[in-house]
């Protein structure tokens, strides 16, 4: 490229000559030397400008391409990817805490019928009557002649029912893949597993939805499938849930009781290893809930959680151990317990109008004293007394992980007065489940620290608020192993196992109000080993009544008592707890002096 | 020079291609085995849940118990009970082993010498 000079003297010697400004002739070429540049810049950011918009273009028309493309294929599942971790479509498995199963899936099949497509609906409706013997014969072939072009038959067969379809050879009969929810077991803990049915349904498949107890509770769980194989495991352990079962129905049926259950709990842990509420159903075939009369009288319901009941006596080693834990008496401090008694004008009486004079704190747990345990409520009163109530997690349902729990809302009194606060402290006036007082025996078991009953595998004891001392508790542990030896419940001893507890008998309220004089519920709450408790176990029977020394009787002494005992006997064992020498009282030092 | 260089690109070129197209075909048919392997655990596993199940079921406490009742002339078993502990030194050492025959008399010559 030539450079054209700003001054060429060409030009300017001439315009000199002439006498005209050279600096024009330079402003000239300057102007044109800045236009030529200007050109330049334009070309090439043209250019620049042009590349620019090119690479957008075929960006976006790549993003676009992509987009159409996903847009009119199939979606599929990457594969190379899916490796490793298998995706289980599956409803997750519940298993006990040893990896028994106790609910678990099966392939099915459903049967449906395209009635156009039947080749002859007289004879495929006779057919399957011989199958399916509670199909109505006349109502099928009505189906199939009309005009509906699809009919449900069955939502689930047998490989043999089905085989036996098949060979019936219609095209228009059909099956439809169902996943169906197996409870091996049968009845076992049935009350704990609820159970499961179809949601939506299609023909190719069903969604499986717990309808009751953990199936529900952790139904999300269940069906998420990020949790792969991951089975559920309960605290439940199957072969002393079978045998608790087996052992509460003979006591049922013995002690002439319409119902019964049971809970057996680790004292530290939490975790309920067994729960039994008969009678009881098979979650193959869940009843339907009943529609009237008394729920409670349905298998269904499930009294351990759902029944709150005046549980009677169970409940004033609470009251002891209260007024041990304030320092308010010891377990030896004197205590009145003769009559008369009034509370805001309402007498207070004893079991059988007995009058037990001047007792001992520990006597009256062990003579299940009315009115000794009334006067230590006294002491305490009400502020306190409702507080530690509170503290013990009687006011709210379980935190037990099953649906039904969620029901058992204890019935608590308006206003807590006075009457209240004597009631309360013998176990009347407050109604509570079975759990809620297996949490609280626990409490005074484990010394002293609140525990919450859990359905789930846990790895080891739960360090709850505190609520007991460690004194107060261990000596509420004497007390309840007094009631064994020498009080209410001594048909209660089992060699070996130092069991320690208390009855409680409470009359049954009547729907209208009042009491039935001839309904109780006996409960027998108890911990064993007294000396180092390891478990709960609180056995209530529904309107016992058994006949022993000519005369009718229904105190938990007589019906709860010896069912704890055999089930204890029974369940220790099998609990691998061995039977052990209960260390004997230390010896008494007598204070001598010169 | 810049001849053999055109040549060996352009042979370079097509053993990558080659290359590619093996590859392509060596992953389609990966994937397909994989796919099939895939479809063999599935069937796999749910015969697994079916066989655990069963075995489940057979194992069921009310049939066990069943059995052990149909079978106690043969096994006696009954549930356990408290008194069925015992100590470590409650249980015997194995009887001693017999001392080995170091001198062994040929019997079935014996019995041929009593035949007439």
């Amino acid at each position: 490229m030539t450079r054209t000079p700003l001054r060429p003297l060409a030009r300017i010697l001439p315009a000199r000559a002439k006498g005209e400004n050279p600096a024009v002739i330079e402003r000239e070429n300057i102007r044109q030397r800045h236009a030529e540049m200007q050109d330049r810049a334009r070309v090439r950011a043209e250019g620049r400008l042009l590349v620019l918009g090119l690479f957008f273009f075929c960006a976006f028309l790549v993003v676009g391409g992509r987009m159409a493309v996903m847009a009119t294929s199939e979606p599929q599942e990457p594969v190379a990817s899916a490796h490793g971790a298998s995706i289980a479509a599956q409803r997750a498995d519940i298993v006990d805490r040893k990896g028994r199963i106790l609910a678990t899936n099966f392939e099915t099949h459903s049967l449906y019928a395209q009635p156009p497509e039947l080749v002859d609906p007289e004879a495929a409706a006779r057919g399957l009557v011989r199958i399916f013997p509670d199909l109505d014969e006349a109502r099928l072939i009505r189906d199939f002649s009309g005009k509906r072009k699809f009919v449900w038959i069955k939502k689930r067969i047998s490989p043999e029912q089905k085989q036996a379809v098949h060979d019936l050879g219609d095209p228009g009969l059909l099956f439809g893949p169902r996943e169906m929810r197996l409870y091996p077991n049968g009845k076992l803990a049935a009350h704990v597993l609820g159970g499961a049915g179809f949601g939506r349904e299609g023909v190719n498949a069903a969604e499986v939805i717990g309808v009751a107890g953990v199936e529900k509770q952790f139904d999300d769980y269940l069906r998420d499938p990020a949790n792969g194989a991951q089975p559920l495991a309960l605290s439940l352990d199957l072969t002393v849930q079978a045998a608790a079962e087996q052992v509460l129905a003979g006591g049922m049926k013995l002690m002439n009781a319409k119902g019964a259950s049971s809970i057996l709990m680790d004292v530290h842990s939490g975790e309920v290893v067994s729960v039994v509420s008969l009678p009881d159903f098979d979650p193959n075939d869940r009843p339907r809930p009943p529609v009237s009369g008394d729920p409670s009288d349905s298998p269904l319901f499930n009294r351990a959680v759902q029944g709150v009941y005046e549980l009677g006596s169970t409940f004033k080693i609470f009251t002891a151990a209260q007024a041990i834990d304030l320092g308010l008496v010891s377990a030896e401090t004197i205590v009145d317990t003769s009559g008369p008694m009034k509370v805001s004008g309402y007498p207070i009486g004893e079991f059988h109008n007995k009058n037990y004079g001047k007792l001992s704190v520990a006597d009256v747990i062990v003579h299940s004293s009315n009115r000794g345990t009334g006067r230590l409520a006294l002491e305490i009163g009400p502020e306190r007394q409702k507080a530690f109530m509170g503290a013990l997690g009687m006011f709210d349902p379980t935190p037990f992980e099953i649906v039904e729990a969620h029901g058992g809302q204890p019935l608590v009194p308006e206003r807590w007065t006075e009457l209240s606060t004597v009631t309360i402290s013998y176990g009347h006036g407050l109604s509570i489940s079975p759990m809620h007082l297996a949490a609280g025996y626990a409490t005074i078991a484990n010394g002293g620290h609140y525990v919450s009953p859990t359905v789930l595998r846990q790895d080891g004891p739960q360090h709850g608020p505190r609520v007991l001392s460690e004194r107060a508790a261990a000596d509420a542990r004497r007390m309840l192993r007094k009631v064994v030896t020498d009080g209410t419940a001594s048909f209660g001893e089992v060699p070996g196992y130092a069991v320690g507890g208390k009855t409680g008998t409470a009359d049954k309220p009547k729907p209208r109000g009042g009491y039935y004089d001839d309904k109780v519920i006996a409960t027998f709450a108890s911990i064993f080993p007294a000396h180092d408790p390891k478990y709960v176990l609180v056995v209530t029977l529904d309107e016992p009544s058994v006949q022993a020394y000519q005369e009718e009787r229904r105190t938990a002494g007589w019906t709860a008592v010896p069912v704890a005992a055999e089930m204890i006997g029974r369940l220790a064992p099998l609990l691998g707890l061995r039977p052990d020498v209960e260390p004997g009282p230390r010896a008494a030092i007598t204070l001598t002096s010169n | 020079m810049r001849g053999i260089a055109y040549v060996l690109t352009a042979l370079a070129v097509f053993g990558l291609a080659f290359w590619a197209y093996r590859e392509n075909y060596a992953t389609q048919q990966v994937l397909k085995e994989t796919r099939a392997l895939q479809q063999q655990i599935g069937a796999a596993q749910l015969r697994m849940g079916v066989l655990r199940a069963e075995w489940a079921y057979l194992n069921r406490p009310d049939r066990l118990s069943e059995l052990a009742g149909l079978n106690f002339d043969r096994l006696g078993l009954l549930p356990l009970r408290p008194d069925q502990f015992g100590l470590i030194d409650e249980v015997s050492y194995p009887p001693e082993p017999l001392l080995p025959i170091t001198n062994p008399v040929d019997v079935s010559t014996m019995a041929e010498g009593e035949q007439p």
